[in-house]
This record gives C-alpha cells, sequence and structure tokens, in this order.
C-alpha cells in the first residue's frame, strides 16, 4: 500500500479534530476531538514505521505508549467535565470564562482569586 | 612612676573618665559628677608633677612604632619640654576649674553626664596634643577637639542658635583642617617622618624642599582652629555654647591648639621669610579688626569672643617675628584670665538674667549682688587690658617686646615687615583692647537704672573657681624671670619703650572710653530697652539657654542692639554698624559660598527628581503598559488561546522550513 492513502487519511483525522477543538462548544465533543487528532498522529506513526521497515518498531511501541496517555487523559478529561457540569449545570466552554481579565482589574491593581473563588 | 609614665596617664585618665561618663552617666547618675571631675583632677595634679620632673633640663623624648605603614611611620611618641609641660598645667587647671564650674553651672541639666564627658574627652585631646611628638597623633587629638566642639557647642540644641553655630564651627575649622592635613603630608614626606624632632632636624639641615607651601597648608589649619582672620567667624556665633564650654574651649585650649603647633614647628614657618609675613599680616588683621568688633558687639559673651581672637592674634604675631617663648607665655596668661572671664561672665548672665550689655546697663546694684564675680572680673579685664601689674600686661609686652626687637632688626632671619607689622598693629589693639574691657566693665557693673533682680547666691563652688583662676591672673607676671629658662631662653621681661607705649595707649583708651561712657549714660535713660526675660528661679544654666534664645527676638541683631547709650557707639562713629556685624565677612561668605552651594544643591536636586528620576519611574511605568496590552488577550475563552496557538505554531513550522530549504532571509 502506498504511503500516501495513511497520510492523506491522518491529515483528514487530523484537521477534523483541530476543526473540532476549535469551533465545538461543548466539552466532551472538544475532548472526543482532542482523540481524533491523537488518533491521527497514531497513524502516521505506525504508516511510517512500516514504510520506513523499523527493525525496532519504534513507531508502534510509541503508538502503544499515545494509546495509553490518550486513555490516561480522556479518564481525567471526563472526571473534570463531569465536575464542572454538576457545578454549573453546563460544559459549555465557551461560558467557562472565570479566568478572563476583567476590566476593572485591568485598570487597577491586579486581584488574582477574586473572581476564581466567586465562581466557585 | 617615671615621667614618661606619669605623661602618658596625663590624657588617659580624662580619656577613661569620658568613656565611663559615656557608659555610666544614664545607670549611675551618682558616679557623674565624681567621674567628671576626679580624672581631670587626678590628671591636673599629673601635669604638675611632669612639669616638676622635667623641669629645665633637655626635652625627654620617648617613641614606640604604633604599625609599620610601608613607608613614613607612625610613631605613639611624647615630647616634653618646657612648652609642652607647661601648656599642660594651663590645660589642666583650667579643665578642672571649668568641671568644677560646671557641676555647680548645669546642675539641673538633663544632658549634664554626656556634657561632662564631652569636656573630659575634650581635655584628653588637647592633653594629647600638647604631649605628643608625632604629628600624626597630633592630628587626631586635633579632630577630636574638633567634634567635641561641635557637640558642646550644640549643647543647647533646642535653639536655633545653638543648631547653627555648632554645624558653624565644625565645617569653618574642617575648611582650615584639610590644607592642614596635606600640610602635614607635605612636611612628612621632605623630612621622612612623623616625629616633630625628625621634622626639627631636617629643616636645620635645609631638607625641606618647599617650606613656604608647607607653612601655609599649615597655617590655614592653624587659621581655622585658632580662629584667625579669615575663619575667625565661628568662634563668635560658637558663644551660643554654655559658659563653661567658651571658657574651656574657645578660650584657653582648643584655640590654643593652632598657636601651640605653629610655635612648636616655629623653625618650619621661619624658614620662609614669606610665611613670616604672611603669619603677621594675617595676625594684624585679625587683631584691629576683633578689637573694633569687640567693641561694637551687645552680647557680653561676643566681646569675649572677639577678644580671644584678638589675644590668639597677639600670640601668632609673637611667632611671626620669631619668638615663641613670649607667644606661650602670652598664651598661658591668657588662657587664665580669659578663662575666668567667661566663667565671671557666666555668672554674671545668671545673676542678670541676660546676656545684652544694653539692658545690664540698665541695672543698677548688679557687683553688689556678685562680689566674687566683681572683682575677679575687674582683675581679669585689667589683666586683658594688660594693665600693670597683672599678668596679661608682662606676657603682651614680651611679644610687643619681641616685634620691637624684630622691627629695628635685631633678630636674625625675620623680615622687618613683619616686626613693624606686629608692632604697630599690637599697639593699635591694646588701645582698643583697654577701651573694650573698659565698656563692658563700665556697661555691666556701672549700670543705672532699676535695682537688678535677685536669683539668690550663686553657687559657691562657681565661686571658688573664680578665685582659683584669680590667682594666676593676678601674680603671673611674676614668673616672667623664671620663665625663660624653660623656654628658648631669651628674656621675656617687659623692654621700657614699648611698655611705656603700651601702658600708654591702653590706659588712653580705657580713659576715653569712660570719657565717652560719662557723656552717653546720660541717653540710658531716655531709651529704656532691655527686659530681663529669664525665669528667676531657674538654674544658670536654663537662664543663659533662655538669654540665648530670646537675644534675637528682645534686643534685636544678636550682635550689636540699637543702644544709644553705649559708649561703643560713640567711639566708633560710622564704623559700629558694620563692626556690631564682624565687617560683614559673614555675609560675604553667604554670598560667595553659601549661596552658591545652595544653588548647586537645587539644581542637583532637580537634576535627580526631574531627570534621574524620570528614567526610573519609567523603568516601571513601561512594564506596567505592556502588562496591560497583553492582559486584554486573556479573554477566557479556551478556544481563542488554542487558536492563536495554532497560528504561532504554523508560523513557526513556515519559518522552520523556509530556513531549512534556504529559500527565506
Amino acid at each position: 500500500m502506498h504511503l500516501a492513502y495513511p497520510a492523506v487519511l491522518a491529515v483528514l483525522l487530523f484537521c477534523t479534530g483541530l476543526y473540532g477543538v476549535l469551533a465545538r462548544r461543548n466539552a466532551i465533543l472538544v475532548l472526543m476531538s482532542v482523540e481524533l487528532m491523537l488518533n491521527a498522529v497514531n497513524l502516521n506513526l505506525v504508516a511510517f514505521d512500516v514504510w520506513l521497515r523499523d527493525t525496532l518498531h519504534a513507531g508502534q511501541a510509541l503508538t502503544l505508549f499515545t494509546i495509553a496517555i490518550a486513555a490516561a487523559e480522556i479518564g481525567i478529561g471526563l472526571a473534570i467535565v463531569l465536575l464542572v457540569y454538576r457545578n454549573r449545570g453546563s460544559s459549555d466552554i465557551d461560558r467557562l470564562r472565570d479566568l478572563a481579565e476583567t476590566t476593572d482589574a485591568a485598570d487597577g491593581e491586579p486581584q488574582p482569586d477574586t473572581t476564581a473563588e466567586a465562581a466557585a | 612612676m617615671t615621667l614618661t609614665t606619669t605623661a602618658v596617664l596625663v590624657p588617659l585618665l580624662p580619656f577613661l573618665g569620658a568613656v565611663a561618663g559615656l557608659l555610666l552617666g544614664r545607670r549611675a547618675p551618682g558616679f557623674v559628677r565624681p567621674l567628671a571631675v576626679l580624672p581631670t583632677l587626678a590628671a591636673a595634679v599629673l601635669t604638675v608633677v611632669v612639669a616638676v620632673g622635667q623641669g629645665t633640663g633637655p626635652a625627654t623624648d620617648v617613641a614606640t612604632e604604633l604599625t609599620p605603614t610601608g613607608s613614613i611611620p607612625i610613631d605613639l611618641s611624647l615630647h616634653l619640654d618646657g612648652f609642652a609641660v607647661l601648656i599642660a598645667v594651663l590645660v589642666g587647671t583650667v579643665a578642672t576649674c571649668v568641671q568644677l564650674y560646671s557641676t555647680g553651672y548645669l546642675r539641673h541639666d538633663p544632658r549634664y553626664a554626656s556634657y561632662a564627658a564631652l569636656v573630659s574627652l575634650f581635655t584628653s585631646a588637647m592633653l594629647l596634643v600638647v604631649y605628643t611628638g608625632d604629628l600624626m597623633v597630633l592630628l587626631v587629638g586635633w579632630e577630636v577637639m574638633g567634634i567635641c566642639s561641635y557637640f558642646l557647642v550644640g549643647h543647647y540644641w533646642e535653639t536655633e542658635a545653638a543648631r547653627a553655630a555648632s554645624l558653624k564651627a565644625f565645617l569653618v575649622t574642617k575648611l582650615g583642617d584639610v590644607p592642614f592635613l596635606f600640610g602635614i603630608f607635605a612636611l612628612a614626606t621632605d623630612a621622612g617622618t612623623f616625629r616633630i624632632t625628625g621634622i626639627l632636624g631636617s629643616v636645620a639641615d635645609g631638607g625641606l624642599h618647599h617650606p613656604t607651601l608647607v607653612a601655609l597648608l599649615l597655617l590655614a589649619g592653624v587659621a581655622g582652629k585658632s580662629a584667625q582672620f579669615p575663619l575667625h567667624t565661628w568662634l563668635p556665633d560658637a558663644m551660643a555654647g554654655p559658659t563653661p564650654v567658651s571658657a574651656l574651649i574657645h578660650a584657653a585650649t582648643m584655640v590654643a591648639a593652632g598657636v601651640y603647633v605653629v610655635a612648636r614647628l616655629l623653625p618650619v614657618f621661619a624658614a620662609s621669610a614669606a610665611a613670616l609675613v604672611v603669619l603677621a599680616v594675617m595676625a594684624a588683621i585679625t587683631m584691629v579688626g576683633s578689637g573694633l568688633a569687640a567693641l561694637a558687639q551687645d552680647d557680653i559673651k561676643r566681646v569675649l569672643a572677639y577678644s580671644t581672637v584678638g589675644q590668639l592674634g597677639y600670640m601668632l604675631g609673637a611667632l611671626a617675628v620669631g619668638d615663641r617663648g613670649a607667644a606661650v607665655f602670652h598664651l598661658i596668661s591668657h588662657g587664665a584670665f580669659k578663662a575666668l572671664l567667661f566663667l565671671g561672665a557666666g555668672v554674671i548672665i545668671h545673676a542678670a538674667g541676660t546676656n545684652s550689655l544694653a539692658a545690664m546697663s540698665r541695672m543698677s546694684g548688679l557687683a553688689r549682688r556678685i562680689p566674687d564675680a566683681y572683682w575677679t572680673m575687674t582683675v581679669a579685664l585689667l589683666a586683658l587690658a594688660a594693665i600693670p601689674p597683672f599678668a596679661g600686661f608682662f606676657s603682651k609686652e614680651a611679644v610687643l617686646g619681641a616685634a620691637e626687637h624684630a622691627a629695628t632688626g635685631a633678630a636674625h632671619g625675620i623680615p622687618g615687615a613683619a616686626g613693624w607689622t606686629v608692632l604697630v598693629s599690637g599697639l593699635l589693639t591694646a588701645l582698643l583692647t583697654a577701651a573694650y574691657a573698659m565698656r563692658l566693665w563700665l556697661r555691666v557693673f556701672r549700670g543705672k537704672g532699676a535695682e537688678a533682680p535677685d536669683h539668690g547666691r550663686q553657687p559657691v563652688v562657681m565661686n571658688a573657681v573664680l578665685w582659683v583662676l584669680f590667682l594666676p591672673t593676678a601674680a603671673l607676671g611674676l614668673a616672667a624671670p623664671l620663665l625663660p629658662r624653660w623656654f628658648d631662653g631669651r628674656s621675656l621681661a617687659p623692654t621700657l619703650t614699648t611698655s611705656v607705649l603700651g601702658t600708654g595707649v591702653a590706659l588712653v583708651g580705657g580713659l576715653v572710653t569712660y570719657a565717652a561712657w560719662r557723656h552717653t549714660s546720660a541717653l540710658a535713660a531716655r531709651t529704656p530697652i532691655g527686659a530681663v526675660v529669664a525665669d528667676p528661679d531657674a538654674g544658670p544654666e536654663a537662664a543663659e539657654e533662655t538669654a540665648i534664645a530670646t537675644h534675637a527676638p528682645v534686643y534685636g541683631d544678636n550682635a550689636g542692639a540699637a543702644d544709644p547709650a553705649d559708649p561703643g557707639r560713640l567711639l566708633l562713629g560710622p564704623l559700629q554698624p558694620h563692626a556690631a556685624v564682624g565687617f560683614h565677612l559673614d555675609a560675604l561668605y553667604t554670598a560667595l559660598f553659601v549661596r552658591p552651594v545652595r544653588a548647586a544643591a537645587t539644581l542637583v536636586r532637580f537634576l535627580d527628581g526631574a531627570v534621574v528620576d524620570t528614567y526610573v519611574r519609567a523603568a516601571g511605568a513601561a512594564p506596567r503598559l505592556l502588562g496591560a496590552a497583553v492582559r486584554r488577550a486573556q479573554t477566557g475563552n479556551v478556544q481563542t488561546y488554542l487558536g492563536a496557538l495554532l497560528a504561532g505554531s504554523l508560523l513557526l513550522a513556515v519559518a522552520a522550513v523556509l530556513v531549512a530549504t534556504g529559500t527565506g532571509a
């Protein structure tokens, strides 16, 4: 199989994921898009590993690491999203703006933590 | 104890007393008086022991090297000769008298402990200057005296006058001390040693390369310390200190240090005729100018201060004609009677409740209130005016005799011009001295008007000290035939011509002043000025502090009151307003030095505030502005951040590719 097919597929997957991360509002969908990007990378790793005929199969080994890390990441990420939803009643990324620079803080001395505490 | 050990103990005892007094002053107030008086008294006794032990024999020199310096060594050395031991006796005696007097004078003063310790430290420094044989060690004592003088003049630091006077005294004397330091260095470089004996040996061998320069540099320091024109302006102002301080520091000892140094280093000065002429002219200007100024002063202590300046001029005049025996003789007799005059003035200020002569001339019976001060002051003023047979007559005639000796060309190596300058100005000053002494006496003790207020009896110790100092004032002249054996061997007996001339002009001065006073005192009743402002129950130190603080508001300018009854006003005529302010020298210095320095300070302040600080503030403001700009990017939307991150990484990737392929930049 020619290298172009998996490579193009990986690019498409990655761009889909990138679009999802930048444009989706729902935090769960953002996380899923991150998984898409990771898997595009995995596909690349496996494909180039085969194409390069690497005797140590470093690409495949690295893929296993990535899968393990992705599993851990999605576990923590979903837990955070769940807690955010329980606290706020929403997992909409656009509305989670507690760390924004407010106008009054911009004028005077910086006031760390006050808005975060008020929100919590 | 050997002579050396005794001599070492002399400066050491007051020093230890001062340290103990400073340490224990607050914790053990009961020990302050013994710690003040006893070490000084012991030192005074030891100075007499040293004087007797040293006798008229050859000078004793002992030295031990302090530390190797790599070049010219600094020695801890003693040099005891007739000059040193006799001046030490004077210092010890006057210091003891002053300490005793202070126990009475400042008995209620809250700062007595530190005051007494500083007086002890001062005494120790002066004795060090007198006994040391090494110029560096001498300089240490010299500077310690300067700083003690600063603290003691500023003793009444609650009053503005005292604060200003202490700073002035310090700065003006330091102005002279810098050239003095350079003079010592130049002298030591030429001679290869700081030891005075070594330096004098080198001078005798002609080893001194720049005698005029060295002598003039040293002279600057001497002018500052001994209050000679043009650096004399600090001394009249220093009268804002307590009276015992004026007696000790500004009459008998510190100002004598300059004269003493010139006496010790006289061969250096004698090596340069130009330096001698400068010294003579300086002394002459100082003598005559201070005599005129003294005649116009209203503050009793300022009269005495200008008189001190003038008498120091006599001593330096004697040195200018190469006779250090006469100079030191006058130093000793002047130290005794001037200390007496100042201490008497302290009694008078307490009894009258004012330091203004104009106010005193309007109260009668002051002499009856303080008979001890009256009699001792009278004799001391006669001694000051050089009326025989008191001490001042013999010492002043010795000076005038030496000047005549030089003027007629009989003295070897002394320019005749110096002799004539000193002789003429000395005679003129004798006239002025008698005039202001007479004026002081008449205005203080012959006042007419309301009865002087009753402030009770003066403390016994104060009166006793006056009588102790009365003895040398009255009888030191008897020592004139004995002294030459202690000094250089030149006769100090009065010569007929100068004696007749000197006493004659003094009598003329006194009588003219008396006539003027008879004429003007009638005017006193018509213009009553001057009220007694001091609290009658206050102690002497409080009375004086009040007098100093209230002089300017009550009687006008500190220098001279506008009093038509003043005989000095009639005698001086149009000169009077100028003489009262010291011939505008202070105003001149203000225009020449104070204003430029202030302007420079304003400029520096502007540069610091408007230029340097701008950079400092900008260094803070610029990051703050940048931070405000960057903060706008923080919207709180994670996806915006990620978008920016993506854009950035794309840019970096493109740049990396371009660089790697070599198509870019």
